[in-house]
């Protein structure tokens, strides 16, 4: 199973910012005005590191978030989702009027012991 | 007393170069606003080159400007203020209508602050004086400050014209240009701002342009003819910006998120007094500007033997909030900012419940009649949970707070430094001994002392951990714009002797 998964609505605007884009990487915000939310960039225009642990791939596209961060999510299965919105963050879907977002829910004991190891 | 949606131009221009200038590539989104989903106006979708055009008269205009006297400077931000005073309730109902945030925070905070943020700074450089030390006999150090030359600045919707208000006066009464980009949800009063004081700055000082983050706020803020970006935002965002900043080995400023922790100790309740009665305003103040705050007091700390008596007093004030028209003077809490504002506090409240959080108020979207039917409103929201909860966790951006018990002094410093963040705190005491060492312990750039979301000039206001770096509303903010000369002048007739 996966940590984090994506709507059909989700993958076609995924696929559209791909072919204007060329490679992609998702990373998860933090928080403020525009945060909290999954953020779409060309590959290597954000520097990831040790610090940004890898979550899954979702429509091709690898979807990270910041390791400090993670330690709060690690308990939720996570969905990505689109929106009509307007944000102000440099993601690429925002000049389509579109903004991703996250819906989460969370894990159940059996996956919470399958993705962190933790026996209940 | 009830205003109504102001009227627009069909559409706005950049500001460049001391005039109003359509985006080069003709291109304009449609700015909406949140209290009715209905279009404002259009506004420029300003690409790469439109930022090259900002950037030529920036530079253009950056020697002049720097050269001129602080006296002149000073006067143009006094002028300014003057200009925005003048106009207070023009400024206050476009924001309003831009924002959703209600006409009487606008009335009486928004607009006021931004008034007495031009004139602060225009003090500051009055006042100042530079620094000469004597090292020996012969040897005079001497410090002067030049400007950096040109400053990019991006900032938020949550606060457009007080955000702008901010940023703009120490960069430029420092004597630098500045390029700046308003958040795309809300650009209306920068504009508004522009046509009223189009002719006070030489052409090329105060350049405005408009667009979205990937296409005009990237090239602003990775552009090698910029000497500074100020940015407020979000965390992904701002290391985005301080790692191409990096490329041009630029200085940033950084005005991150907040997850901040309002703490009351059990002594708030001795009595049932004024105090008490403003403590109880200072937990619900977690629905100011309907949450939209970075320094949202939206986990609150309650000592668990005052815990019942003084939830009970905070969730009858809570539910007492009026939420109706922004337009209306008696609304307390409006709309929130977007579409997908108003999304993002939905799945966050449904991950609160389904994570255990007990909803003790509001918990749902808001349905308004009349005219804000299709407006985005959410009711303000108590929930309660423990801190290792995603909610206490991450920044909500809407009127929700999370509220926990703690045992003692140690548990409160415990879990208030338990986030990523350090942007502001509170603390709520009658004890003499807390007040002091309680906000000390606390890991964030302001606490407030028995009181709660006061932003006055004068005041020095930045974040600790995740939440940035640098010092707005202060005078110390006016040597993150500058560059410090140090002149080493030799007063000895005779030489060193080496050579």
């Amino acid at each position: 199973m996966n940590r984090v998964e994506i709507t059909e609505a989700a993958t076609k605007i995924v696929n559209q910012l791909k072919e204007q884009h060329g490679d992609l990487i998702f990373h998860q915000s933090g928080g403020c005005c525009d945060g909290s939310a999954p953020m779409i960039f060309p590959k290597g225009d954000m520097y990831l590191d040790e610090s940004d642990i890898l979550l899954g791939e979702v429509a091709g596209v690898n979807f990270y978030m910041n390791k400090d961060q993670f330690e709060y999510w690690k308990h939720t299965h996570l969905t990505v989702d689109v929106t009509e919105g307007r944000g102000a963050s440099f993601s690429l879907e925002i000049p389509l009027g579109l903004r991703f977002l996250i819906h989460s829910r969370l894990l159940t004991k059996e996956e919470d012991e399958i993705m962190n190891g933790i026996k209940s | 007393m009830s205003y109504s949606k102001p009227k627009f131009k069909e559409k706005y221009s950049n500001f460049i170069n001391g005039k109003f200038v359509e985006p080069i590539g003709g291109q304009y989104f449609d700015n909406t606003s949140p209290i009715d989903n209905t279009l404002i106006a259009k506004y420029p979708r300003s690409q790469k080159e439109d930022v090259e055009l900002a950037l030529d008269a920036a530079n253009a205009a950056k020697e002049a400007w720097g050269n001129t006297s602080a006296t002149e400077r000073a006067t143009l931000l006094n002028k300014v203020a003057d200009i925005i005073e003048a106009n207070l309730e023009e400024f206050a109902v476009v924001e309003t209508c831009d924002n959703g945030k209600p006409i009487r925070e606008t009335l009486n905070a928004d607009i006021p602050l931004c008034v007495d943020h031009w004139r602060y700074f225009a003090a500051c450089i009055r006042t100042e004086e530079g620094s000469a030390t004597e090292l020996d006999q012969h040897t005079l150090s001497m410090n002067i400050k030049e400007p950096l030359g040109v400053v990019a600045q991006i900032i938020p919707w949550n606060f457009p014209l007080l955000m702008l208000s901010w940023k703009l006066p120490p960069a430029l009464v420092t004597g630098n240009c500045v390029i700046l980009k308003p958040a795309e949800q809300t650009p209306s009063t920068a504009t508004l701002l522009m046509e009223k004081i189009a002719d006070v700055f030489p052409p090329g000082v105060i350049n405005i342009v408009h667009g979205f983050g990937p296409e005009a706020g990237k090239p602003l803020a990775s552009s090698s003819r910029v000497d500074k970006v100020a940015f407020t935002g979000e965390t992904t965002t701002g290391q985005l910006i301080m790692q191409y900043a990096s490329k041009n080995l630029n200085p940033v400023t950084m005005e991150l998120g907040g997850k901040s922790p309002n703490v009351f100790f059990n002594s708030v309740m001795d009595e049932d007094d004024a105090y008490l009665d403003k403590a109880i305003e200072g937990a619900v103040l977690f629905a100011f500007n309907a949450g939209e705050v970075c320094t949202c007091p939206s986990r609150m700390l309650v000592q668990e033997d005052i815990y019942d008596a003084f939830m009970a007093r905070v969730v009858e004030r809570t539910n007492a909030i009026i939420q109706e028209s922004p337009y209306d003077v008696n609304t307390m809490l409006g709309a929130q900012a977007s579409n997908d504002q108003y999304e993002k506090i939905k799945s966050y409240l449904e991950i609160g419940k389904e994570e255990g959080a007990k909803v003790l108020a509001g918990g749902e979207a808001a349905t308004l009649d009349g005219d804000c039917a299709n407006g985005f409103y959410i009711k303000p929201t108590i929930l309660e949970g423990h801190n290792k909860m995603r909610v206490f966790q991450e920044e909500i951006f809407g009127p929700v707070v999370c509220v926990t018990k703690f045992k003692d002094e140690a548990e409160a410093i415990e879990i208030a430094n338990d986030t990523l963040y350090g942007l502001g705190a509170g603390v709520w005491t009658r004890d003499a001994h807390q007040l002091y060492q309680i906000p000390r312990a606390i890991k964030a750039g302001r606490v407030w002392v028995n009181c709660y979301h006061a932003y006055p000039a004068h005041a020095p206001f930045g974040g600790y951990k995740k939440s940035g770096f640098g010092r707005e509303n202060h005078v110390m903010m006016l040597n993150y714009y500058r560059q410090n000369k140090n002149m080493l002048i030799s007063y000895d007739k005779n030489k060193l002797g080496f050579f």
